[in-house]
């Protein structure tokens, strides 16, 4: 019978297209928004994944996430370095610092002090220069995204885009000067401004005088060593706080979680979307159902089960189910791959595949349900109604 | 009459339908036998429990009370899926409306039954359009419903309702959308095609221009049978009245 429950299916082209597009658009909006949500989120602890080398991060107690900056005194650096199971432990400077571009205007950058002689928490990816190229004088290194956007030159052409900062070039941060001798590609920050690297000392030239400038300490683990037992060693002996990578992130995304309407708000265009969507399809697969009622009458006056008619609902239900959700999929990888190179956030793990596709079969299974009912409930009788 | 010989048996069958507001009294202890190899027409008003009682016949409507017994077999006190398998093997429709399904060709259409008694589906479009050729539809097995003509339309039910080969068929209005001479054509093949002796027809109507092709004729008026009546036998004016064609003489 599965192929008569086809036919009937694709026989009502307009119903059919009907259902299959309201599925399609429900898979859509539950992949694309929460997609565009996740990318978001993945960019509020970017800047700690795109640090890879060390373990744990140590910064003041108070510090709620990554961008909270609550300056250290130089010293804690070596009240870190003296805790046991420490392997090493780097400075690090993270600041918001304004530079002056070349047409006069100002534009805030995410300026990133790394230690003088190791440069450890350096960009994870050297597009121009090398990052050993930030001890020549002056030396900074920009992000390949702000220096094609935020901190590129003004087009001589009024409306056109900006020209893209290259090695060589010059800019002003803080009234200091600062030269181009790398560009780097990293991942975008939820703020999106332009980071720009530097040697810790220079960092602290840059930024205005203060007596604590000291962002973060980064700290890498003997051999070994427990990393839980390690950071609780560090805030035991220190009173810092102190975080293991994995740890960091999560108590930023978490921050953002909480303290942000992102999530109200793609929550919000998720539910639309499946209700919508639910609405759209259910709506349509229980007309397409209803129209097809003296048939289903007709198949049951003739010997056809309630089973076998719930079957051929639920394949119909499947079939729809899958087709819609595979066409909204593919949309969504379609518009995440044609946005890959703009400043939209998009991440498409699998997991939201499951999570779209349990939306879509729950979507599916209420249209099916409400049709079975319908048709367990037909007396066959109904075939002799004119 | 012999019980082996009868096809239907039904003895004071009544049918009540509850609407909520009011009690609807369709079958008011209906006493009817047809014989195998019979083809017995129901006339009578709208509203007078023709359906209804075909309903009761073909095991797709419980009656209230009374006995009704097809092949010797009590349809009421069957379980669900006896009745279905009972249905699927031995009952065969043919609606006014045709209810082919739009989507399926003729042959699929055809061969519905069989697939629902569990034939493979080549199998039983291959035994369709065999079926299809003897109603006069070899050429016309993969035209969907709506290429064919309602003369056509009505022969694809027919050979539906044969394919495989039910003892007994049920027929509601079979001519009433179809023209004079469609219409002949229709019972023609019915009573040529369907008709043995180990088989019988029940066709209900009110096309008096068929009235001709029936074996018996059973009026029915108020959800009684009135009177049945053997070929050649003027109706009574209770099968006349409301919505009801006049019942012709036989010739």
């Amino acid at each position: 019978m599965n192929h008569i429950a086809i036919k009937m299916l694709m026989g009502d082209r307009g119903k059919y297209l009907g259902i299959v597009m309201g599925l399609t658009f429900a898979s859509l909006i539950m992949t694309q928004q929460p997609a565009i949500f996740l990318g978001l989120m993945s960019r509020s602890y970017s800047f700690i994944s795109d640090v890879g080398l060390p373990d744990i991060w140590v910064m003041d107690e108070k510090v709620q996430f990554v961008d909270d900056i609550k300056p250290l005194q130089d010293t804690e650096l070596y009240r870190v370095r003296g805790v046991s199971g420490v392997e090493w432990a780097m400075p690090m400077y993270k600041g918001l610092l304004k530079a002056r571009l070349a047409d006069g205007t100002f534009q805030t950058c995410n300026v990133v002090g790394l230690d003088d002689a190791t440069l450890i928490g350096g960009p994870p990816v050297m597009l121009e220069g090398r990052l050993e190229d930030l001890r020549r004088s002056d030396g900074v290194i920009v992000d390949i995204d702000g220096a094609r956007d935020k901190l590129g030159k003004p087009s001589p052409m009024s409306g056109g885009k900006p020209i893209a900062l290259k090695v060589g070039d010059s800019l002003e941060l803080n009234d200091r000067r600062a030269i181009v001798v790398g560009i780097a590609k990293v991942t975008r920050t939820f703020q999106s401004q332009p980071v720009v690297y530097t040697t810790y000392s220079r960092a602290k030239n840059y930024a205005p005088k203060e007596r604590k400038l000291l962002s973060f300490v980064l700290v890498k683990a003997k051999p070994g060593q427990d990393l839980a037992e390690l950071t609780r060693r560090i805030r035991a002996t220190t009173g810092l706080a102190a975080y293991t990578r994995e740890e960091f992130m999560s108590l930023t995304y978490e921050y953002f979680m909480r303290n942000t309407g992102i999530p109200i708000n793609f929550g919000i265009s998720v539910l639309l979307g499946f209700i919508v969507g639910a609405a759209i399809a259910g709506q349509t697969f229980y007309n397409f159902t209803l129209e097809n009622l003296r048939q289903f009458g007709v198949l049951k006056a003739m010997g056809t089960s309630n089973w076998t008619l719930l079957r051929m609902i639920l394949l119909q239900a499947v079939l729809v189910g899958t087709i819609g959700y595979g066409l909204g999929v593919g949309l969504t990888a379609l518009f995440g791959y044609s946005m890959r190179h703009t400043i939209l956030a998009f991440k498409f793990p699998w997991q939201l595949l499951l999570f779209s596709g349990a939306g879509v079969s729950l979507i599916c299974v209420f249209a099916a349900l409400i049709s079975i009912l319908k048709v367990i409930r037909l007396e066959p009788a109904i075939v002799f109604k004119g | 009459m012999n019980p082996s010989s009868l096809a239907v048996h039904c003895q004071n069958v009544v049918k009540i339908y509850d609407t909520g507001d009011q009690k609807v009294t369709a079958l008011n202890g209906v006493n009817l036998d047809i014989a195998l190899g019979e083809l017995m027409m129901l006339v009578g008003p709208s509203g007078c429990g023709k359906t209804t009682l075909i309903s009761v016949i073909a095991g797709i409507l419980d009656q209230d009370s009374g006995y009704c017994e097809v092949f010797g077999e009590d349809l009421l006190n069957m379980s669900n899926q006896h009745k279905l398998n009972f249905r699927a093997r031995n009952i065969g429709f043919v609606f006014q409306a045709f209810n082919l399904l739009p989507a399926l060709s003729a042959a699929e259409n055809v061969s519905v039954p069989l697939i629902i008694n569990g034939m493979k589906r080549n199998d039983a479009e291959r035994k369709a359009v065999a079926v299809l050729e003897q109603v006069g539809l070899g050429a016309r097995a993969t035209a969907l419903p709506s290429e064919l003509s309602g003369g056509q339309q009505q022969r694809v039910a027919i050979a539906r309702a044969l394919i495989h080969s039910p003892r007994l068929i049920v027929c509601d209005e079979p001519t009433s959308a179809l023209d004079h001479e469609t219409g002949h054509n229709v019972m023609t093949l019915l009573k040529d095609v369907a008709l043995h002796n180990d088989r019988a027809l029940v066709i209900v109507t009110h096309d008096a221009r068929i009235f001709d092709f029936a074996d018996r004729i059973a009026e029915m008026d108020d959800g009684h049978i009135v009177e049945v009546k053997g070929v050649g036998v003027q109706a009574s004016p209770a099968s006349t009245s409301k919505a009801c064609t006049p019942v012709a003489a036989k010739p």
